[in-house]
């Protein structure tokens, strides 16, 4: 066990540096920040103070290592834009994405396991293809169409509900539901195919020709076994808690990490495009760390297996 | 990532049977909306009836239903029907050129893994991780917005969308070929791994990374289509079903019309694409999801 | 004449291991084997699932690198496995599969699949090669209509004789088979069999014969080697190790073959655990299953040593005088 572990966690380190190096080279090597902040009829000295004030005129070897270490050490340099600190920029943001992304989680978790387990226990009957079907619908649908025709629906023509901004909990709901569908999708089908899978093992044949009661055997042995796989989705949702409604964000002026990153993008501000990198990268890892474990403890065979 | 191998599928033969007796009426709807589809790609410059820059100034926001505009003109008086053909071409061209790439990707280094294992194998899984670790459309925001955004950089960036996918069936399929299967008996017979990969491996998996480009194709799209509505995928003038969506939403309570189109169009391509995968999965290929 | 193939001292080792996180626990699979093979001659390897004689005849093929020894084919040391050398050298030895329709892509017509030696090492032209494969299949028994069936479309035993027509096209010195019937019908073994002993016929094919079938080995085969824990305990002509077999694990295999006429009460019967490769016992291997073990047994393990013309053993208890049978 000690050694799964311990292979599984320098898996994680080495692939949060794998992302620190990505941010790194494509964010530095792209262009030079100085012409972009500075516009293009600047003075030579001003730019050249300027790359020396950020270190932009070391060479790039010595940049990484030095921007390596700044990390370690806690510090993601300063937004170059305002001069604050690029992590208390990122970390002010957090809350209002989690706002959205929590309650979609819990719409996700809400219905699409129950949809997807239900229809499985129908297999083939006509809410069964209902269930699939909108399962299907709910992740082809973009998030962006998606949020645009709710905002079309609910704010443009009925005028119940906000159509962007943040205040109220009504401004939520919108965006939070657009979140939602296609997890909700996603999570439909998977439970679906996982219980499915389940039901067809030999273990629940014996159980039911033992007599014991469907109930008890969903129960007891169906819900249990199909959970196993279940849990690796649900792994990834949380993951994407922090990633997962850059674009929603956007279509409703949402002032979150994902409109953060896009303004930042546009504005080519190195140290808050990195942190944020940063922290998406380093939760995903994470909750994909605690799934593995989680799978790892859920289902002993997988322990034996090597670490890949 | 977890490598799976995926087992034998006695029922293929029976399958295809009864696949061509009996196709599910939305499968059918799939189809022949993916034929209507691709069609328009193919003849985009001779059906669409006007330009896409063409600017009709007098005609500005017409709704639907307008003579010669019957899909209505956006705020510059361009045809929106014309530029909905021209968009279809567009973003099916980028998603399809992806997709091989990525397949084409993947399958190489899960073959790569399977034949030298070891430090190629980890390397794959390197990667994979670090896929896994940095959404996809997080990764391409950053490439695209510091890289500036062109059709090149585009189709390659998102062929790298997906192609963990191959990478694990090719693998898993790869070494099962290999420990104890025709591949080994190839191999004994002096074939060079070239030969094993290309003339025996490759022809035995294809039909099961062709189910899995099903899976990945209707995902680039959105993920195409997103990074356009973004304003960061395809640059005017050139125009694409997410773009469109991208600048109809300034209109959308005075001419909803002009994101409706290619939204509806989006919908149903990748809906298409998904039931008609998901059918021809069952059908030919149950082991993967 | 020197022999088509050598093999001196052979060695292959696996990581085993043992529990789940436990430590890696060397597995020697084949440890430590010297044999040759004589040209046209049919050498038999026996012994139960794990003694090592399918990881054996990987090693003497060169498809899996050996830790330690040398195999020799044709006077000249086996080249790296992979190498171009190696590849050309399939032409010459070659292999029959326990389970043919797994040797076989399904994807491809038999006679392709014949064929491919032959595209493989550049044999002849198109015409010549489409010629060798119906010569071929009209030697192993098949149907000249059956060319365009793909594996799934044919018979267990019709399978195995596409793998040996497979085997044979760019006719090799030497044939390595590999449980070559015991996937196959009892019906259909004999069939097989046949095949092989025609193959023989002419003297110029050497075969390698690996089996735990001891009837099928004593019909096919001139010599015997039989294998305990990856080591060869007895190996000698086929006609003296069966009418007189030394080793103790021998006379038990041997007579644990009924045969008619013979009161079933007589057998020797193999007690104790089936042989673990992970867990070799010490000194002589197979001391823990032996009636006749004692001291030396569990402390030394024994050599090889003449036992009669032509005929080796390796047992503490076995004198280089001819012992009687031993019960």
């Amino acid at each position: 066990m000690i050694r799964f572990v311990s292979l599984r966690l320098l898996r994680a380190l080495v692939t949060i540096l794998a992302v620190m190096t990505f941010a790194f080279v494509v964010l530095r090597m792209s262009g030079d920040p100085a012409e972009v902040l500075l516009g293009p009829d600047v003075p030579q000295n001003v730019i050249d103070a300027f790359r020396k004030q950020w270190g932009l005129d070391a060479p790039l070897w010595q940049q990484y290592l030095s921007y390596l270490g700044a990390i370690f050490s806690g510090d993601f340099g300063l937004s170059m834009r305002d001069r604050s600190p690029a992590i208390d920029l990122v970390m002010e943001r957090i809350p209002a994405t989690l706002q959205l992304t929590i309650p979609a989680l819990l719409l996700k978790l809400g219905i699409g396991i129950p949809a997807g387990i239900y229809a499985a226990l129908h297999r083939d009957s006509a809410l069964d293809r209902g269930v699939i079907f909108l399962a299907i619908l709910g992740f082809t649908i973009p998030s962006f169409v998606m949020g645009l025709v709710l905002v079309l629906i609910f704010a443009v023509t009925l005028g119940v509900l906000p159509s962007g901004g943040i205040g109220t909990w009504q401004h939520a709901i919108l965006p939070a539901i657009t979140i939602s569908i296609g997890g909700i999708g996603i999570l439909a089908r998977f439970s679906r195919s996982a219980m499915i899978e389940v039901l067809g093992q030999p273990y629940i044949r014996t159980a039911s020709a033992k007599g014991v009661k469907w109930r008890d055997v969903v129960r007891g042995h169906a819900l249990p076994n199909a959970a196993v796989p279940i849990v690796t989705i649900v792994g990834f949702m949380v993951g994407s808690l922090i990633a997962g409604a850059v674009v929603v964000e956007t279509i409703f002026s949402w002032p979150g990490i994902g409109r953060l990153l896009i303004v930042s993008v546009s504005n080519r501000d190195l140290a808050v495009v990195q942190c944020i990198l940063l922290l998406i990268a380093a939760v995903m890892v994470v909750s994909n760390l605690v799934v593995d474990l989680l799978y790892g403890w859920l289902d002993p065979r997988l322990r034996a297996q090597p670490a890949h | 990532m977890t490598f799976a191998n995926p087992s034998e599928t006695p029922t293929r033969r029976r399958g295809v049977l009864r696949a061509a007796t009996s196709v599910p009426p939305a499968v059918g709807f799939g189809m022949l909306w993916l034929a209507l589809m691709v069609l328009c790609a193919l003849f985009a410059n001779w059906v669409r009836p006007y330009d896409i820059t063409q600017m009709d100034l007098s005609a500005r926001l017409s709704p639907p239903g307008t003579p010669g505009h019957w899909l209505g003109t956006d705020e510059l008086g361009r045809d929106v029907l014309s530029r909905l053909i021209q968009s279809v071409r567009v973003s099916l061209v980028i998603a399809f050129g992806a997709t091989i790439i990525s397949a084409v990707f993947g399958t190489t280094l899960g073959f790569l893994a399977a034949q030298f294992r070891g430090v190629v194998e980890h390397f794959v899984v390197m990667l994979a991780d670090f896929q896994a670790a940095l959404p996809f459309l997080i990764m391409s925001l950053a490439v695209l917005a510091f890289f500036g955004s062109s059709m090149w950089l585009l189709v390659c960036l998102m062929g790298f969308y997906g192609w963990e996918r191959y990478a694990r069936i090719a693998r898993g399929l790869a070494i099962s070929a290999g420990a104890q299967g025709y591949a080994a008996a190839v191999v004994q017979l002096g074939a060079t791994p070239r030969r094993v990969y290309l003339h025996h491996i490759l022809p035995n998996v294809a039909s099961t990374l062709i189910v899995s480009m099903t899976l990945t194709f209707p995902e680039i799209i959105l993920m195409e289509s997103g990074l356009s509505f973004l304003g960061l995928g395809v640059q005017p003038p050139e125009t694409s079903l997410g773009n469109m969506v991208g600048f109809g939403r300034e209109y959308l309570t005075t001419a909803p019309w002009i994101m409706l189109g290619p939204a509806v169009v989006i919908m149903l391509t990748t809906l298409s694409i998904s039931l008609v995968g998901d059918w021809l999965r069952d059908k030919l290929d149950p082991t993967i999801r | 004449m020197s022999p088509l193939l050598e093999a001196n001292d052979l060695v292959r080792v696996y990581a085993g291991r043992k529990g789940l996180f436990g430590k890696a626990v060397p597995v020697r699979a084949v440890d430590g084997v010297s044999l040759r093979v004589n040209r046209g001659e049919t050498l038999g390897i026996v012994g139960e699932s794990g003694s090592g004689k399918s990881t054996l005849g990987r090693l003497l093929l060169g498809v899996d690198p050996a830790q330690g020894g040398t195999v020799q084919f044709d006077g000249q040391q086996l080249p790296e496995a992979g190498t171009q050398a190696w590849r050309a050298l399939r032409a010459r030895m070659q292999m029959v599969y326990q389970d043919p329709l797994a040797a076989l892509d399904r994807r491809l017509t038999i006679a392709t699949q014949i064929r491919e030696p032959l595209d493989i090492h550049r044999v002849g032209t198109p015409e010549q090669r489409e010629a060798r494969v119906a010569e071929l299949m009209r030697a192993v028994g098949l149907r000249p209509d059956q060319a365009g069936r793909y594996p799934h479309e044919l018979s267990g035993g019709q399978r195995q004789r596409v793998v040996i027509a497979r085997a044979l096209a760019t006719d090799p010195d030497l044939l390595v088979c590999d449980e070559p019937v015991s996937a196959l019908d009892v019906s259909i073994q004999a069939q097989v069999v046949n095949l092989l002993r025609e193959l023989q016929g002419d003297g110029r094919l050497s075969m390698v014969f690996i089996s735990h079938d001891l009837k099928v080995v004593r019909n096919l085969c001139d010599r015997v080697a039989v294998m305990y824990l990856g080591r060869i305990v007895e190996e000698g002509p086929s006609e003296e190790l069966f009418a007189n077999p030394q080793h103790p694990y021998t006379q038990a295999l041997i007579s644990s073959v009924p045969e008619p006429g013979r009161a079933l009460d007589s057998r020797v019967i193999l007690q104790g655990e089936p042989p673990n490769p992970a867990r070799r016992p010490s000194g002589c291997a197979f001391h823990p299953r032996c009636a006749r073990a004692t001291d030396i047994c569990r402390g030394q393990v024994p050599d090889l040593i003449p036992v009669a013309p032509g005929q080796t053993a390796a047992c503490h208890h076995v004198t280089g005088a001819r012992a009687t049978r031993a019960a």
